[in-house]
Formats: C-alpha cells, sequence, structure tokens
C-alpha cells in the first residue's frame, strides 16, 4: 500500500494517539496469562471426502478486471518487462 | 398500504401464510417503501420479487445447478423459497455478505461493480425460508467504523434526525428499519457494529454468540470476532430471524449452532433474574440523558421481579485497547486479498506488479481501512508482536473471565449500548480514538464472544431539544440467546419504546 506525503502526516499524528492509549495495556501484569486467539474450542475440521462441485473456472475468472485465456493476468514482477 | 408496513415480520409471516394478506402486495409495499429511500441506506435494490439478475458470472448465463449444502459453487443465487416461516417477507443486507449475482461491495470503492459467484450461507437460510432480498444496505467501508461515515459511497443519514449519523458499521440497515425502509434487516457486528447502529436509531440489534450463526460469505474484517445478526422492530422479530440463521454449516469450520434452537419470546416478567451492573459503569464517560435512561431502565427491570447486583469488570476498559490491536491485526491479513488480481478493482495494470498492487490499494480503499491495515502491520511487527498483539490476546482472556465469573453471580450483564446518543454528521470523524471510544460498551462482549442485545431503553434530548433514541444492553453468557431473548422481551413489553420514527 501506497501513502502520499500529506497522507502520512495526518495518518503519523493519528496512529500516535491511538497507540498512545493503546500502551494502557503493555504496563499491565499479565504474566502467565494464556492469549486468546479464538473464543470457541476448536478442533481441526475436515470436509467429507466425496467429491463436489468446484468453482467453474469461467466463474472465478468472472469477476477478474484482466482476465486472459483462461487464467488471471498479473503485470510482470519487474519493471521494463516489455 | 401503511397497514402493511406496521406489522412486523412475525405479524406479516403469520397473515401471509394465512392467507390473509398477499404475499405479492406486502413486497411490492416495502420495495415502494425502499425506493423512497432519502437517508442513502441502500446500495442496491431489488425491482422484482425474485430480485435476481441471472447474470452472475458476467455473461449473462445462469449458474449450473448447486448441491444445496454440499458446495456454495453452483446454483445458490438468493432466490424466494414458496414456502417457510418467513415466506413472502422482504428483508435489507448489510452489503458485506455475498449474493450470487447481485453487486456486493462492503462499502468499498475496491470492489465496486462486483458479482460474488456465490451467497453467504446467512442469506441462504433466509431466503430458504421465504425471505426475499429487498436490498443491500450501505455500510463503513468493510466494517471499519462507528457512524457509517466512512462508506466509499456516502453517508447514511438517520431517520430521527438527518443531520446526525446512524452509529456504524452496519448504519445502512439500522436506518433502513428505523426508517420504515426495510421490515427487518441483516448487519454484522465485530466490535458493536450492530448494537450501536440498534441504539442510535431506536431498534433492536442482536450480535449473537460467536459461531451461532455461519461466517461463510460474509467478507472478512476480523475473523476471530466477525458475528451477523438481525436489525429488527421487536425482540420477537429478532427471535425468528436468528432461529432461521443460526446452525452448524459445513461451510464454516468455525459454526457451531445454538443447541435446541430458538423460539419466539414470551416472558412477561423477570422474576427470579440477576442482573449484574458493572461497578466500573459510574466512573466510565456516559451522557446523562444516556444515563437517565439506564437507571430509569434498570427501574424498570426490578418492578418486573429481577434483581440488581453490582459486579465488577476490572478489565473492561481495556477492552477498547485490546480491540483496537486485535481487529485491526486480523484485518490487515484478511484484506491482503484485495490486490487488483482476482476481483475488482485495479489500477496500474500496465505497470509492474508491486505498482499495480500500491496504486490499486491505496486508490481502492478509503483512510480509515488504511489506517487499521497500518495499525495492524504495526502491531504484528516482528519487535512489537508481544508489547502489542500478545498483550492484547491475554487483555483477551481477562476480559472473558471478568465475564465467566461475573455470570457464576447473575444471569445478564447489563450497560448503556453506547456512552452517547446519535452525534452530528462529521462531529468525531477528525479524531479517529474519540470515533473508537463509542464502542467502549460493546467490545468487551465481542472479546469474550457471548451474546448481546440492543433494545430501544427510552429517549434522550440532544442540546436541549431534538428527541433521540437511547439504547440499552444485555449480555448473556455464551449461546444462553434463548434466556436473553426472553429477558429482553419481557423488558421492551414493560417499557414500551416504539421501535423506528413515525417518519
Amino acid at each position: 500500500m501506497r501513502l502520499d506525503d500529506a497522507e502520512v502526516e495526518t495518518m503519523a499524528g493519528e496512529l500516535s494517539g491511538i497507540l498512545g492509549h493503546v500502551d494502557r495495556i503493555r504496563s499491565l501484569d499479565l504474566e502467565g496469562v494464556e492469549p486468546t486467539s479464538h473464543v470457541v474450542h476448536l478442533e481441526n475440521v475436515l470436509r467429507a471426502d466425496a467429491p463436489w462441485q468446484s468453482m467453474p473456472p469461467q466463474v472465478a475468472l468472472a469477476g477478474a478486471p484482466e482476465p486472459f485465456e483462461g487464467a488471471f493476468r498479473v503485470p510482470s514482477p519487474q519493471a521494463d518487462a516489455d | 398500504m401503511a397497514d402493511l408496513l406496521d406489522l412486523t415480520v412475525a405479524e406479516a409471516a403469520a397473515k401471509i401464510a394465512a392467507g390473509e394478506i398477499s404475499a405479492d402486495e406486502y413486497g411490492a409495499a416495502w420495495r415502494a417503501a425502499a425506493a423512497a429511500d432519502e437517508l442513502n441506506a441502500y446500495l442496491w435494490r431489488a425491482e422484482h420479487s425474485e430480485s435476481l439478475e441471472p447474470d452472475w458470472n458476467g455473461d449473462g448465463e445462469s449458474a449450473p445447478a448447486g448441491e444445496g449444502d454440499a458446495t456454495p459453487y453452483g446454483s445458490n443465487a438468493p432466490a424466494p423459497a414458496a414456502s417457510g416461516p418467513l415466506a413472502g417477507v422482504p428483508i435489507a443486507i448489510k452489503d458485506i455478505f455475498t449474493t450470487q449475482g447481485i453487486p456486493t461491495t462492503a462499502g468499498s470503492r475496491i470492489l465496486e461493480g462486483y458479482r460474488p459467484p456465490y451467497t453467504a450461507t446467512a442469506v441462504r437460510k433466509l431466503t430458504a425460508a421465504g425471505a426475499h432480498v429487498l436490498g443491500k444496505t450501505n455500510m463503513d467501508e468493510f466494517a471499519m467504523g462507528s457512524s457509517n461515515e466512512n462508506s466509499a459511497f456516502g453517508p447514511v443519514l438517520n431517520p430521527w434526525d438527518r443531520g446526525r449519523v446512524p452509529g456504524g458499521s452496519s448504519g445502512g440497515s439500522a436506518a433502513a428499519v428505523a426508517g420504515g425502509l426495510a421490515p427487518a434487516a441483516l448487519g454484522t457486528d465485530t466490535g458493536g457494529s450492530i448494537r450501536q447502529p440498534a441504539s442510535l436509531c431506536g431498534i433492536v440489534g442482536l450480535k449473537p454468540t460467536y459461531g451461532a450463526i455461519s461466517r461463510f460469505g460474509m467478507i472478512a474484517f476480523a475473523s476471530s470476532l466477525d458475528q451477523c445478526g438481525p436489525f429488527t422492530r421487536d425482540v420477537a422479530d429478532a427471535a425468528l430471524l436468528l432461529g432461521v440463521m443460526q446452525g452448524k454449516d459445513p461451510l464454516d469450520s468455525t459454526s457451531v449452532g445454538i443447541e435446541g434452537g430458538i423460539e419466539l419470546p414470551s416472558a412477561e416478567d423477570l422474576k427470579g433474574l440477576k442482573f449484574g451492573v458493572p461497578r466500573e459503569l459510574g466512573e466510565s464517560a456516559v451522557d446523562a440523558g444516556v444515563r437517565a435512561v439506564f437507571e430509569a431502565t434498570v427501574a424498570k427491570i426490578e418492578e418486573l421481579g429481577g434483581q440488581i447486583v453490582e459486579i465488577g469488570l476490572p478489565h473492561a476498559e481495556h477492552g477498547i485497547s485490546a480491540y483496537y490491536v486485535i481487529a485491526p491485526a486480523e484485518a490487515s491479513s484478511n484484506l491482503a486479498r484485495f490486490d487488483g488480481v482476482r476481483y475488482g478493482l485495479r489500477e496500474a495494470g500496465d505497470e509492474d506488479l508491486i505498482e499495480m498492487y500500491e496504486r490499486t490499494r491505496s486508490e481502492g480503499f478509503g483512510p480509515e481501512v488504511k489506517r487499521r491495515i497500518m495499525l495492524g502491520t504495526y502491531a504484528l511487527s516482528s519487535g512489537y508482536y508481544d508489547a502489542y498483539y500478545g498483550q492484547a490476546q491475554k487483555v483477551r482472556t481477562k476480559i472473558a473471565q471478568d465475564f465467566d465469573a461475573a455470570f457464576e453471580d447473575v444471569d445478564f450483564v447489563i450497560t448503556p449500548t453506547s456512552p452517547s446518543v446519535a452525534f452530528e454528521l462529521g462531529a468525531k470523524s477528525g479524531d479517529p480514538l474519540e470515533m473508537y471510544m463509542n464502542d467502549f460498551f460493546t467490545v468487551p462482549m465481542s472479546l469474550a464472544g457471548i451474546p448481546a442485545i440492543s433494545i430501544p431503553g427510552g429517549f434522550a434530548a440532544a442540546d436541549g431539544a431534538t428527541k433521540l433514541p437511547v439504547g440499552f444492553q444485555i449480555a448473556a453468557p455464551a449461546f444462553a440467546e434463548q434466556k436473553l431473548l426472553e429477558a429482553a422481551h419481557a423488558l421492551e413489553g414493560a417499557l414500551g419504546v416504539e421501535g423506528g420514527t413515525d417518519a
């Protein structure tokens, strides 16, 4: 993601304000507390091993901004590629 | 026609089933009401009862037949079933739910014009019960916001006072129901995005337990917190829609469903029930008018036989800090998929790959989304991970433990839903932290994953003049939705506050 100079200036001030508030939790003594990443206790779930209908290629590509011959077209990763 | 629009969803569905009113007339009346939207509540509206465009892949083709719940990839357009508990009822859907063949933007320019190839499970369950998609509602971009001012398609106006915000992020859904543009609506709540707009618009908003309803087809913001739920005029309608949508879904491995399902609530008193009021509430920043409504509602609970007990939620005050680390961290990862390759906007497609990524995301995302991606990326970066993300996850544990301890003594925890009534457009948009504080009372329940409902508690006069709604929040232990709905229903009956505006 790119930010222009004006965005950087505005955002620096805003993020400093937010982090200043968030910093309050850094001083809490939570040694030994287990972190919670998820509230529902989950185990790995596997789908039944049965064939199912996958997304047809023309549908997967229908929303793509620049599909090309049945594939997603991506610009060259190198500048001046052509 | 006005009579048709006065019916609750449960009443209308019963009358349609009994043949007392015509489903076609009822649907047409709501489409006409929605078409008169002056609140910018809708981003897309159904023209016909089928509400479907066959153009599911951009070539005008119909989808191949699907295989029910087994696969989402096939014909699962949100076409209403002929019969079911919601037969003939049109429902507005927040634009964060994918709807096959119907434009879905999540309030973002980066998805403008996108037509999803499949339908969200929650929407599919509504239509399988006979409901129609009435329209897609405006929202804060990717559900990030508390005022609906972060939509790429303009703010939604509060039907009580069009100079004020409806709350957010599900502002369009709340305004549509409160403003008489939909009988009910679907929203999502990550840190308060159903409850806070329901409060500011004077209607009922329910955030179920995390896992109660499938998240499949809900465009992800913060996956460990996101949960969908209904906006309705009364508690019975919220129960009706929850009952239809809840359940385990093979397409969402984190979905659990609610054991025993949900019945329409019938309780008329609160005898034998204990309601916990956090002692920390006394020191919290709450508008005087909101506090007065809260106290009057507490008195009403006692009149109904409920007992008020003081409880402690000592870590809840750190909820905002923990939330605004965890939610942006998850968002920064989830939003990586919007890269100009598979769907949505692409800028600088003739340049090199990095240039294309940067230009697409810089021009496609609005300021709040960029802010949260920056915040989340920072919180997850090595060197800061333990100090921010790790610490926030531990705070989350402490908040959940506070609720566990409280629920050993009480049946419910009650608070105001929002510290203030609806504020004026632009009043808080210059200060992100002040905006985040709107979520002070709703975020702790989200972090704990427990269900909470906002019901209209009464009114407060802002600036000594305008009468604005005030919401009352009731939270319950995980998967205790039936009990929560019973209590909310009894209290709603005693309060007698009408949902929605007179407009």
